[in-house]
């Protein structure tokens, strides 16, 4: 179908080193990675987004002139991408943003109706029931992307590649997509599924490719399907080579060895930390916060961020297969009356589908919401600290969005360690040996790469970006409490490691840490206790061994999307 | 620190070329003047550098000024607003400062008049750019608009006290500033340069070690940069962005102790006007750098100055365009720079090799 050997090299940087690709028609070809290993770029340079610097691409057996490969030759091969992070115009809707570039004309005026007829109808086939005359920006962040793959298959795809569909999307909506992917791949079109997420690979891929810092490193695949296509790059150790071996006599897709392959060695241990006494202080405390609704739709100066616009449509009901699941009304409480306690040295999740108050949580005890009712840090009320006092108070926060809120993109490494951080810079003269003292302690502690305190932060991955916000907020002083929003969203499973070895030494010196995450599995092996949290109020809560049955998960995942019997 | 996280080579480059387009886009407008740029050019240079001191010192007094609305308007830039009420901000220090000035008792001493006069400016010009601060923190007005707004209704407050109380007999001209408020001339064949110069100077120096090396230029940077992250790590946003345009407008408000108390000793209809807005021009070219906007000024001083030395050979209407010639050509000059830059280090084998692709 389709095979590619592709480099590519940003200015410092080289992305891609010869990674190859091949992918089979009638396929799910996962392409998995840590962070920064070129998996985006790969993707991209396919679907004719990102010009490649060199390689070959061939397609359905024809070589590629990879100098005229752009969108438009992209497009006429049939190759559709659903983004990252969508590329539908906000402001339009569904349909608007289908036909874009080729507007159907009847008697000199726009006719809209015969696609959105078409795509409503397509989506019903594939199960993906779509509103084609909603406005992107209403919509979730789950029917934005529904939206963009009916309407990349309504223009005739061969080859559908999805870049990290699942990292917004609640444990039903992700089960929905695999179904959907599967179906395609057996109705004739090839799917390539950029993911972390190992689990997923493994209900679904057909074969895996493994790219590390830009090579191919592993290929494995379902025998029957691919059997031929497995080859594994000259400097994979040998027992990868062992493992792709081992899997061809198993003919699974071993996803141990898949990871081993991801981030070339084992992963660091996991280790657990006993949970606090229950007569441990309590360090947090929200008796009744609520939250106005009105909040993500008009944001303060400053506060909006990309969740915004997944927030805008909370009125939008998502029909899925599985049955009906309601964003909460946006004029009722973004958070409603929230009863919360954090003891010391205890990890608290807070687990949810993206847009049910989580983020109104995380603002209003960083002060950076207005709410009602009242929040305790260590014993004392926070009404009226503006955030810097919360932060000396001894609370560290970690924003949920790290490229806007939380990092100053084009400040430097060092910079973005010590922003705020008056008692390692000094009130007003910037101490700069501390400073790079300060900054060179975290990026060894953190193992923050380019190991360059000067280093601007919007050429560091997303994994290092993180680990930046996680060396400031985490070294804070006398730290009482940690809110720790979304820490390990897109971030690769290495750095993943470290950031929670990071949030379990905060609980282990005496803090008690909150845990926002969309990634329930994460929270089941990081916290002591997770509590769930729909239409802005907490609808249950799991602690200690409950979380270790193995139903912990369908329980907590039925909460999460309302499905449970007298939840809600 | 977050001052240096721009790619200097990058900077400089984009100066480069802008200004060799700049150089060829002027020499193409002498020879549709029918004049040899060559020649022109030569002898603006040698004019306003080597042989006419005169020339010099107007170049000196052009940026003096320049340098002072340079600096206003890149440090509203700095915490993400866009300054143009410069025209506003200057004005109103020229007012205040001769007023102050002329009401003064005749015998009052240099070392009192001059300090209270150059206050006195600052503080005008402050309350100016205060005012758009805080209708932009407060009321969420863009400052674009209530700048330029403000710059008309500071004129028409300026036009009426002159034509009430200030302008003396059938003249544009205020009273005069007491002898003690007078900066002195630095000579250069009695051309208007003054001492003012050292504050500007002054100004530059304070402003580079704010930003570089302390917090307070650490928060005004990062509002500017992301105004979420610096919420989000206790930066109080408002308070820093009216800060920036009290400083701004002060900053503004002192070009006045260049025009009132350095050269025309008294408040004069038109006295300032344009090096507001020119001074948007400085810090462009100056790509927002303390230092920058000091050559940066020198530069279109000099084409100022220049053009005027040059006024038999090609009309004076010519280096006006060249100074909107510059402007257009650094502003356009910054995506060609990065290309090239892209380019040399493509052609670089790679130094490093941080993983920062996805």
């Amino acid at each position: 179908m389709i095979a590619a050997e592709l480099d590519k090299s940003y200015p410092g940087c080289r992305v891609l080193a010869g990674a190859t690709l091949a992918v089979a028609p009638n396929t799910v070809h996962a392409l998995v990675g840590e962070n920064g290993a070129g998996k985006s770029t790969l993707v991209k340079i396919l679907a004719g987004i990102v010009p490649a610097d060199g390689g070959t691409l061939t397609i359905a057996g024809a070589a590629v002139e990879l100098a005229a490969w752009d969108r438009r030759a992209a497009r006429r091969a049939q190759i559709a991408i659903v983004q990252q992070h969508g590329a539908f115009a906000g402001s339009l809707t569904v349909v608007e943003n289908a036909v874009l570039g080729a507007e159907p004309i009847r008697r000199g005026l726009l006719d809209l109706k015969p696609t959105a007829a078409a795509l409503a109808a397509l989506g019903e086939r594939l199960g993906l029931a779509i509103d084609p005359w909603a406005r992107v920006d209403r919509l979730s962040l789950g029917a934005a992307q529904r939206a963009e793959i009916v309407t990349a298959l309504h223009a005739g795809a061969r080859l559908l590649i999805l870049d990290e569909p699942t990292a917004v999307l609640a444990p039903i909506e992700v089960e929905g997509l695999l179904r959907m992917m599967r179906e395609l791949a057996r109705a004739g079109t090839a799917i390539v599924f950029v993911t972390h997420k190992l689990d997923e690979v493994r209900a679904i891929a057909d074969a895996v490719t493994v790219l590390r810092a830009g090579r191919t490193v592993a290929v494995f695949g379902h025998a029957g399907s691919a059997g031929t296509e497995r080859r594994v790059a000259a400097d994979v150790t040998a027992d990868v080579t062992a493992d792709v071996t081992a899997d061809r006599t198993a003919d699974v897709i071993d996803a141990h060895a898949i990871a081993r392959a991801m981030v070339g060695g084992e992963l660091p241990a996991q280790t657990s930390i006993p949970a606090p006494a229950g007569a441990a202080k309590i360090v947090l405390a929200l008796r009744g916060v609520s939250v106005a609704g009105d909040l993500a739709a008009a944001p303060a100066p400053g506060l909006a961020t990309h969740a915004a616009a997944g927030r805008a449509g909370a009125a939008v009901a998502i029909a899925m297969r599985e049955g009906t699941m309601t964003r909460p009304d946006p004029h009722a409480h973004a958070l409603d009356a929230i009863e919360l306690t954090v003891r010391a040295g205890e990890l608290v999740g807070v687990a949810g589908v993206d847009g049910n108050g989580q983020r109104e949580l995380a603002l209003a005890i960083a002060g950076l919401a207005p709410y009602a009712g009242t929040i305790e840090l260590a014993g004392r009320d926070l009404a009226g600290r503006t955030p810097r006092q919360r932060l000396a108070a001894g609370l560290a926060h970690v924003p949920e969005d790290r490229q806007r809120g939380g990092l100053v993109l084009d400040a430097s490494v060092a910079d973005n360690l010590t922003l705020g951080r008056t008692d390692i810079t000094g009130r007003f003269r910037i101490d700069r040996a501390a400073v790079a003292r300060f900054a060179d302690a975290r990026i060894a502690e953190l193992d923050i790469r380019p190991a360059a305190r000067g280093a601007i932060a919007r050429s560091l991955s997303g994994g290092n970006q993180q680990k930046v916000v996680i060396g400031r907020e985490l070294s804070r002083p006398h730290l009482a409490a940690v809110i720790a929003a979304q820490p390990t969203r897109g971030v690769d499973l290495g750095a993943v490691a470290r950031i929670h070895d990071q949030l379990r030494a905060a609980a282990r010196g005496g803090a008690g840490v909150l845990v926002i995450s969309a990634d329930l599995d994460e929270l089941l092996g990081l916290c002591h206790r997770v509590v769930v949290m729909l239409r802005g109020r907490i609808v249950g809560e799991r602690a200690g061994t409950e979380l270790r049955s193995g139903d912990a998960r369908a329980a907590l995942g039925e909460l999460m999307t309302g499905s449970a019997r007298g939840a809600a | 620190m977050i001052a240096s996280s721009r790619d200097p080579d990058r900077e400089g480059l984009a100066v480069a070329i802008a200004l060799l387009v700049s150089l060829a886009i002027g020499s193409a407008l002498m020879l549709a003047a029918g004049k040899s740029p060559g020649h022109v050019w030569w002898l603006m240079v040698q004019r306003t550098l080597f042989t006419d001191a005169y020339s010099l010192g107007q170049v000196i007094y052009k940026a003096t000024a320049l340098v002072l609305t340079g600096l206003s308007v890149s440090v509203a830039l700095d915490a993400g607003l866009f300054n143009i009420g410069g025209e506003g901000q200057v004005l109103a220090g020229v007012v205040a400062c001769a007023i102050t000035g002329a009401a003064l008792p005749a015998s009052t001493p240099a070392a009192l008049a001059i300090p209270l006069c150059i206050v006195v400016a600052a503080a005008a010009g402050a309350l100016v750019g205060g005012v758009i601060g805080v209708m932009r923190v407060w009321r969420g007005a863009h400052e674009v608009i209530t700048s330029i707004m403000l710059n008309s209704i500071v004129a028409g407050i300026a036009l009426w006290l002159g034509n009430e109380l200030l302008f003396q007999n059938g003249t544009t001209t205020g009273p005069a500033i007491v002898p003690g408020a007078e900066l002195p001339q630095l000579g250069f064949g009695g051309s208007s340069a003054n001492l003012s110069v050292v504050l500007a100077l002054a100004a530059v120096v304070a402003l580079w070690w704010l930003r570089a090396r302390t917090t307070w230029g650490q928060a005004l940077l990062a509002v500017g940069r992301d105004p979420a992250a610096a919420r989000a790590t206790g930066i109080s946003v408002g308070r820093v962005q009216i800060y920036a345009m009290l400083a701004a407008g002060a900053l503004a408000g002192l070009a006045a102790t260049n025009f009132v108390m350095g050269h025309e000793h008294a408040f004069e209809e038109g006295l300032g006007r344009g090096i507001g807005f020119l001074g948007i021009s400085a810090a462009l070219l100056g790509r927002m750098n303390p230092f920058g906007i000091v050559a940066a000024s020198l530069l279109l001083g000099f084409l100022a100055s220049g053009g005027l030395a040059v006024g038999q050979e090609v009309p004076k209407e010519l280096t006006e365009m060249l100074q909107g010639v510059v402007v257009l050509a650094i502003a356009s000059a910054g995506p060609i720079a990065r290309r090239y830059a892209r380019q040399a280090a493509a052609a670089r084998p790679s130094q490093v090799n941080h993983e920062g692709a996805s």
